[in-house]
């Protein structure tokens, strides 16, 4: 693959010979818990990012504070490793002010959504050109295990030794009522599926968000384990894929119908019969079927969970367009000279 | 009818009406043509927080002063000769400032019963005699304005709102004012509305031809052009002029100019300017919040940009955490903080100097941050140059202490010949700079320059200089991770070093004391240079010796200071907050400072300094 395959990635320059996962790994020694899901993401993501063919030095991570924000060192590209949720702030000045850069946003669920909730959403509204991870473990790992916005209701905890009273975020449904035009789910340890989503993400011009489900062995072992687990994955997990009728199970016996009052259910294909399942569209100009997807699962058993691409939309990006009013302007009104405008229009001589 | 015209050295005016009145624009039109004149000028724009507080109230009262004079002048004037009252909550609220003999122009139509009641007036003042003490003119702005528009076609409620441009016009015949400027303004201002703009028109020339037919004015002003050196003027007021300074520091150094703001007064007014000039290549990010503002300029610098943030105090308070990442990353980073009363919402529209210590201290950490004062409003446009040769030259985030006075007052400026401004050179690394230990070369990010301690910036985009960097405290030169306890001890002090380093790169002071006998130095910092000199002006004049030396630069301390400091028996520090940079500089130079310290929301008055110089020299 090359970046020909990416148009969203014209401006970034390509690479001169082909790269190996090797040539994205640093000299830093990684330093998360033996056994945490950052791991995999850290490893799928070097061998991912070959495949875009872009100059290494053109690449950027920028992320905030967590044990997942340390990600940017572990990568020889640019790096950012900034401040407690401010990262996509940050990273906006940088994708805006430089679109020949592949601009990425490392983040945790704590980061992203608690400190950083704002920074998010208004980076998803306008369309940033950021590709944001938000890696979710339903806890704050580096400060050692206190519950997050993520974490299901009633989570013990250390801040929480009689179970946390907070209603939990989805943070699908977030970045879709944020007007998100790029929003995904996927699984640390499915190495496949990942790849495959941050593909999509790279390709999509604008924002992109993609939350990952991760493991935190340490302070939340196994909250997506049913979703691993082969046992039980299939009954709970359903992989949208644009186009095609939405079907889980073990022998894809479950789909999801429209209900005649506009709901979506889960139901038994036999009953309703194959024609009534509907189909998923990433591309839907309406983000109205991508956040009733999103809200199938349920929080606490994880049934219904659908990952993959929930929305994918065409819409100028917030630097294309800042570039585009800039050009406008400067064809209607010539480029600058700053001893005319210091000058004005107001002035007298003194002699 | 000919009238008798009489030459004055020098006038301060006050507009002063409802917030709804127009005070400001019919301010800034007679600013504007005394500028032609020639006249040297300052002006005070004072105008409530609220946009429009109910009609007719105390708090609803917005004035507009300007000082101008055939020789040059450094403030907007402590009291005016001339008070023009639009309504009895204006004469109120103003009346205080007048001094016995000076000329009060009153809309006599606002005077009603119902008017004078919501200010407290028991009686008519302009009848009742308390204003004996004043050359008082009652005329009826409001009926002679609607009397002169009769045959427009426009409602009575437009021909009244023309009434800021009859007073207008009657001042302009006072102060023989040309007309030209305003009669294009207004025509360009409302040329999509012919009849609004033909009848403001109007009501300005009747206000004109009523000074010259009434008795009500016998004499006519004239005040001749200042002798000043010799160029291109124009009218500057601060904001415009720091706004104007950004873009020509983008220019002098090459890099576009970011800046990611969020509104606030009274800063909003530079996001707005330099909104408009996108044809420089600006580019301007209204964020989410103040964090945002900040978090996105750091980001544009990281990428090469020069990354600036304008905001207020409470603004300063939110950005202070990235601020100091901007420490630690060393990234070139321009924060302007124009000044308001505080604390918290304090008083939005009101001038203050109680930053100071949030800019030199306001972040968790040993996080120094090189500050530069403009000292007038035309002056912010040579600071806001300064503070990005700073910026770019030592990887450092640098403040900008602007404050509410600077930034809506207004001066002539002499517009400089943009070929005679140094360039500023980001110098950006785009080579390998360390040799490893097994002979390879390789990029440390943190390896400083001897002279500046600066370090190298690297910008995405550059072939083998890839790095990570983030506020974690880095090794020395690696710039890798370090907890190292001696590697910190170093690193926190190599970053006061390279602040204290910038001091080797500004002018040394110069005192000014004309006679070179003075015993008491009056020091001062930022907005205060004007008053202040004003006052050293009274002082002399009276025969008496003082010297003074201004701040431009707060942090580093110009390196001659503390000797000046030591040479005098008595130091006075004027300043508008509680004694911030006195505390400094009992701290570092062990010297005792005489504060003064008014926080009134109003820059001070050049007589109130004066006692106070006076008061001092009389206990020497
Ligand atoms: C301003 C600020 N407040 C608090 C912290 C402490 N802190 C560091 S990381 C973190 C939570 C991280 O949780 P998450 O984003 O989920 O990341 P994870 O460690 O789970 O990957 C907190 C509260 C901080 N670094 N800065
Ligand atoms: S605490 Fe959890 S999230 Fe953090 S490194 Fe350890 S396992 Fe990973
Ligand atoms: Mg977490």
């Amino acid at each position: 693959m090359t970046t020909d395959a990416f148009p969203a990635l014209s401006l970034v320059p390509k690479a001169d010979a082909p790269q190996s996962a090797k040539d994205f790994k640093s000299d830093q020694e990684v330093r998360w818990c033996p056994g945490c899901g950052d791991y995999a993401i850290l490893s799928t993501v070097q061998s991912f990012l070959p495949d875009l063919g872009l100059k290494r030095e053109n690449i950027v991570f920028v992320s905030g504070i967590g044990c997942s924000s340390r990600f940017p060192y572990y990568l020889d590209t640019f790096g950012l490793h900034s401040i407690h949720g401010r990262a996509p702030a940050i990273a906006t000045g940088l994708a805006t002010s430089r679109p020949d850069l592949s601009v990425w946003v490392i983040t945790g669920d704590g980061d992203a959504l608690s400190i950083g909730g704002n920074h998010l959403i208004h980076a998803l509204r306008r369309n940033v050109n950021l590709k944001i991870l938000l890696f979710n473990n339903r806890i704050y790992g580096l400060t050692k295990g206190q519950y997050s916005p993520t974490s299901e209701r009633g989570k013990i905890t250390k801040s929480s030794p009689q179970g946390s009273l907070d209603y939990s975020f989805n943070p699908v449904s977030l970045a879709l009522g944020a007007e998100a035009t790029f929003v995904a789910r996927t699984i640390d340890s499915d190495r496949k599926h990942l790849t495959e989503v941050l593909t999509a993400a790279a390709g999509h011009e604008g924002a992109a968000l993609v939350e990952i489900y991760q493991n935190c062995n340490i302070f939340n072992d196994n909250a997506w384990e049913p979703l691993k687990d082969s046992d039980t994955s299939d009954d709970l997990m359903m992989r949208l894929v644009h186009g095609e009728p939405i079907r889980f199970g073990k022998n894809q016996e479950k789909g999801v119908v429209r209900k005649s009052d506009g709901h979506l259910e889960v139901v038994e294909v036999a009953k309703v019969g194959l024609d009534n399942i509907i189909s998923h569209d990433a591309h839907a100009k309406d983000p109205g079927l991508a956040f009733a997807l999103s809200r199938l699962s349920n929080p606490r058993t994880l049934e219904n969970t659908p990952i993959g691409v929930f929305r994918d939309i065409t819409r100028s990006s917030y630097d294309r367009l800042m570039r585009e009013q800039i050009a406008e302007v400067t064809a209607d009104q010539g480029a600058g000279d700053l001893q005319t405008l210091l000058l004005g229009k107001d002035t007298w001589a003194v002699s | 009818m000919s009238k008798q015209v009489v030459q004055l050295s020098r006038v301060v005016i006050r507009f002063a009406g409802d917030s709804g009145d127009g005070m400001q624009l019919a301010g800034d039109r007679f600013t504007s043509e005394t500028a032609g004149m020639g006249n040297d000028l300052s002006t005070l724009p004072d105008f409530p927080a609220e946009i429009r507080a109910p009609a007719g109230t105390l708090p609803g009262v917005s004035a507009f002063q300007l000082h101008f004079a055939d020789h040059d002048i450094m403030t907007p004037g402590d009291s005016p000769n001339v008070l023009v009252a639009m309504n009895p909550a204006a004469l109120k609220a103003n009346l205080n400032d007048v001094p016995r003999g000076a000329d009060i122009i009153v809309n006599t139509d606002e005077f009603t019963k119902r008017n004078l009641v919501k200010v407290g007036y028991e009686t008519n003042p302009i009848e009742d005699g308390s204003l004996e003490p004043f050359k008082v003119h009652p005329i009826a702005l409001t009926s002679m304005t609607v009397e002169a528009l009769k045959d427009f076609d426009i409602s009575k409620k437009e021909a009244e709102r023309a009434k800021n441009m009859f007073a207008l016009g009657l001042l302009c015949w006072l102060y023989h004012r040309p007309t030209e400027g305003t009669v294009d303004f207004l025509t360009a201002k409302f040329g999509k509305k012919p009849e609004i703009m033909k009848a403001n028109l109007r009501a300005f020339e009747a206000g004109w031809s009523y000074g010259e037919t009434t008795e009500e004015f016998s004499i006519q002003y004239e005040i001749s052009p200042a002798p000043m050196k010799a160029g291109t003027y124009r009218n500057m007021s601060g904001n415009l002029a720091l706004s104007y300074g950004l873009i020509a520091a983008s220019k002098l150094s090459g890099l576009t100019l970011f800046l990611g703001s969020y509104p606030i007064t009274p800063a909003s007014d530079i996001l707005h300017e330099l909104s408009r000039h996108k044809r420089f290549g600006v580019m301007t990010f209204q964020a989410e919040d103040e964090i945002a503002g900040v978090g996105a300029a750091i980001g544009a610098s990281y990428g090469g940009a020069l990354g600036v943030t304008t905001t207020s105090g409470p603004g300063v308070a939110l950005k202070s955490e990235a601020i100091g990442l901007a420490v630690s990353l060393e990234l070139p980073l321009l924060v302007v903080d124009v000044q308001r009363g505080g604390p918290s919402t304090g008083l939005p529209t009101k001038t203050e100097q109680s930053d100071l210590l949030q800019a030199m201290f306001g972040r968790n950490g040993e996080a120094p941050v090189p500050i530069v004062a403009p000292q007038s409003p035309s002056d912010c446009f040579y600071a806001a140059i300064e503070a990005a040769r700073i910026a770019i030259t030592y990887r450092t985030p640098v403040f900008l202490l602007s404050d509410g006075y600077l930034a809506n007052g207004s001066e002539p400026w002499c517009v400089p010949d943009v070929s005679a401004l140094a360039k500023i050179e980001p110098n950006f690394a785009t080579e390998l700079n360390h040799e490893a230990a097994d002979g390879t070369m390789e990029f440390w990010p943190y390896l400083r320059d001897p002279e500046t301690l600066a370090r190298p910036w690297a910008v995405p985009g550059t072939a083998g200089l890839e790095h990570r960097i983030g506020g974690i405290e880095k090794a020395d030169g690696a710039g890798t991770i370090s907890y190292d306890a001696d590697n910190h001890d170093k690193m926190v002090r190599l970053r006061q070093a390279k602040v204290d380093a910038v001091a080797r790169s500004i002018p040394e002071l110069v005192v000014d004391d004309p006679a070179g006998d003075a015993r008491v130095l009056i020091l001062g910092w930022g907005s205060t240079y004007g008053p202040i000199g004003a006052a050293c002006r009274l002082v002399r004049g009276e025969g008496k010796s003082v010297a003074q030396v201004h701040l431009r630069h707060v942090n580093p301390l110009p390196s001659n200071l503390g000797t000046i400091l030591k040479k005098y028996d008595c130091v006075i520090l004027p300043e508008m907050n509680l004694g911030q940079l006195s505390m400094l500089l009992r701290a570092k130079y062990l010297v005792d400072i005489i504060g003064y310290n008014q926080v009134r929301g109003m820059p001070f008055k050049s007589d109130e300094l004066a006692a106070v110089i006076n008061d001092v020299l009389e206990s020497m």
